[in-house]
């Protein structure tokens, strides 16, 4: 474990008790944040990230059951907590911006009242003043005019929603911001300025932030560290040049190939296949029978987690054989 | 000239006293044109396709489908038109009934229209649409709605549509609610059929990035209004708007060279409502004028090929009449028009 790391996930299991079997939608991911440090989860639908960042804050709720593993925030070991300190420590230490924030507000409470809340509960009552202060401050800092909070949710935008559910997740100052999706619903412009808000609000409280998400140009712009889900898996993670400039894992080069760009036209490539069911895992890495540099030795055993370059780690059986990925051209769909 | 395949003209479509389109002229040539209806929410381009789809009829103005107004087509003529003109909407799940079987949304058209002689020809009919977007047959028929993925029930839509040999197809955000990576395989299946079945696209959409691949014009539209428009190349390579310019800028490429400047925090469009007789985008621009919160700007023609509405630009004005012949396959850039797999930048 890092000496300053403010986040640590050890061997994170989450499974879904399902008709056909248990779905291990988390399956032993381990990684750490640093202070400061803005770690960008990307991921299919299905992949897992929505449920890894719920685990992180303990919010996981029936039927997914957290069955492994371990997450230090600081000090304190999350899953020993009981209900009380658990409480305490959500949105003062860790706060989850959620995927749809927009409907995560009360439709009939004013703006001001839902602010209030989040500090009432972990600081008891305040002066009247001292509290209208703060709510000013706290939505001067996400780019909201204060007045904001004398009105209701559907009085404002979908960014002004956003914003304003940025405002209460950092109401207390939190050392760990896990954003689901934030911008999922937004246009491209409200995105942009709203990622942007995220970006200055992270630096201003020197938190660190776990940004989830399926859009790798949008990870790509604000993350650090970009770590790659795949059906359940951490398959790869590093820092955010490396990632884009020279991926390791097979997946990550398809996933950035998929995407498509503004400078000249090209054939679009997807990713032939689908990703595996949860309840019917395919044997050794679960990106086999999609991968076109798949071997025999890649349905023999999961690949683990290696370092493959300074600070950046992929699970593909390719290395260390290996010193870089090679070109990939997408097979036919299985 | 040849007549266009649509053509819209001066239309108008108001929402008690909000206007969602206004003085909007627009012409797609036949000639296998593929165009990008981009915008913001609010922009209107659900609205146009729902007017170009014949499903509402605009407050004002006409839409001309190979020369015949919709709105006094006989009933053999549009009984046609719902055949040759074919939608693809955003939910691949909501278009399903949960209770039958995908074959219903195959089947049932090919028998209103009569389009197969027989139960062996519609098999035939089906399987080749289905395969045509990537699918396998064996393996689609029979299912039901929720056996398959979200990806999988969206090219069934493509199928669906493909299955009544249309001459245009009008896309309603077909791939933002599916993943990126099989985003790109069922845009690149559009094209080819374009590029094999000479449909006609109309890709209404706010990511840029995939209306630069998979059209070669585009019309940018701001409050229910024309802001720029022309060959890809130029409007999302060089855009002259500055609202064309504040969505290519905000685009998250994947590209460590090209970050998102910190500089300007432009208005929320929702707090950046018309105050007066001006242009629509002058409370967010950043190169607003005097004139901009005066007088709206009037359509000009910088380039054969292009249409802008801005105070910025002195080019001569542009007549309604006379978008047919911007968007004509005649005005178009020459490496623009060259489309394919090997297509060139301008």
């Amino acid at each position: 474990m890092m000496a300053d790391a403010v986040l640590s996930v050890e061997d994170l299991i989450v499974q879904y008790d399902t008709a056909s079997g248990p779905a291990r939608a988390v399956d032993r991911v381990s990684f750490t944040l640093g202070q400061g440090e803005r770690l960008g989860l990307i991921g299919e639908s299905g992949s897992g990230k929505t449920t890894m960042g719920t685990a992180l804050m303990r919010l996981t709720r029936a039927p997914g059951r957290i069955v492994g593993g371990r997450v230090m925030l600081g000090g304190t070991d999350i899953m020993a907590l009981s209900q009380r300190d658990l409480r305490a420590v959500r949105l003062r230490d860790i706060a989850m911006i959620p995927q749809g924030a927009m409907s995560s507000l009360n439709p009939v409470l004013r703006i001001r009242v839902q602010i209030e809340d989040a500090i009432h509960a972990h600081e008891g009552r305040l002066p009247k003043p001292e509290m209208a202060a703060r709510i000013a401050t706290l939505l001067t800092r996400v780019g909201l005019d204060p007045v904001v909070a004398d009105r209701f949710p559907h009085e404002l935008s979908g960014g002004m929603k956003q914003r304003t559910v940025m405002a209460i997740a950092t109401a207390l100052s939190p050392k760990v911001i896990v954003a689901d999706e934030p911008t999922s619903a937004l246009d491209v412009v409200v995105q942009r300025q709203v990622m942007q808000t995220l970006g200055r609000l992270q630096s201003g409280l020197g938190a660190a932030v776990v940004l989830i998400g399926h859009d790798m140009g949008l990870i790509a712009q604000f993350a650090d560290t970009v770590g790659v889900m795949y059906a359940g898996r951490l398959v790869e993670i590093g820092p955010v040049a490396q990632m884009i400039a020279a991926p390791r894992h097979p997946y990550t080069r398809l996933l950035i190939d998929s995407l498509p760009g503004i400078d000249a036209k090209r054939r679009l490539t997807g990713i032939p296949g689908l990703p595996p069911r949860l309840t019917d895992m395919p044997p050794g890495c679960a990106f086999a029978p999609r991968c076109p540099l798949a071997t025999a030795s890649c349905t023999a055993s999961i690949p683990a987690l290696q370092t493959v370059a300074s600070g950046h780690r992929a699970a593909c059986h390719l290395y260390p054989g290996l010193p870089a990925l090679p070109p990939l051209t997408a097979k036919a769909a299985p | 000239m040849t007549t266009p395949l649509i053509e819209l003209r001066g239309v108008r479509q108001t929402y008690g006293a909000f206007t969602a389109l206004d003085r909007l002229h627009l012409s797609l040539p036949d000639t296998a044109a593929t165009l990008a209806i981009a915008g913001e929410s609010g922009s209107g381009k659900t609205t146009l396709a729902r007017i170009m789809l014949g499903f509402i009829k605009p407050s004002e103005g006409q839409v001309l489908y190979r020369g015949k107004d919709i709105a006094t087509m006989t009933r053999t003529e549009r009984f046609d038109f719902g055949r040759e003109v074919q939608p693809i909407f955003q939910d691949p799940f909501n278009v399903f009934n949960p209770f039958y079987r995908v074959d219903h949304v195959l089947t049932t058209p090919l028998r209103k229209f009569g389009l197969a002689s027989g139960a062996d020809d519609a098999r035939a009919k089906i399987e080749d649409a289905l395969s045509r977007v990537g699918l396998r047959p064996k393996d689609t028929l029979g299912r039901f709605p929720h056996e398959l993925s979200g990806g999988q029930r969206q090219r069934i839509m493509v199928a669906r549509a493909v299955l009544l040999r249309p001459r245009l197809i009008v896309a309603d955000e077909p791939v933002s609610m599916v993943d990126a990576s099989l985003r790109a395989t069922i845009l690149d299946e559009i094209r080819d059929l374009n590029r094999d079945l000479g449909i006609a696209f109309v890709y209404i959409t706010h990511d840029l990035t995939t209306a630069f691949q998979l059209c070669d014009d585009i019309v940018v539209l701001y409050q229910g209004r024309v802001a720029e428009a022309g060959a890809v190349e130029h409007v999302i390579g060089a855009p002259q708007h500055p609202y064309s310019q504040l969505l290519v800028s905000s685009i998250p490429l994947p590209d460590l060279s090209r970050r998102w400047g910190d500089d300007d925090m432009q208005a929320d469009p929702a707090q950046a409502a018309r105050t007066s007789a001006g242009c629509r985008f002058a409370p967010r621009c950043p190169q607003v004028m005097d004139r901009c919160w005066s007088a709206d700007p009037t359509m000009t023609r910088p380039l054969p090929h292009r249409m802008l509405a801005c105070h910025l630009d002195a080019s001569a004005a542009l007549q309604g009449n006379d978008v047919a012949t911007v968007f004509s396959g005649q005005a178009r850039p020459k490496a623009a028009s060259a489309s394919g797999q090997q297509g060139t930048k301008a």
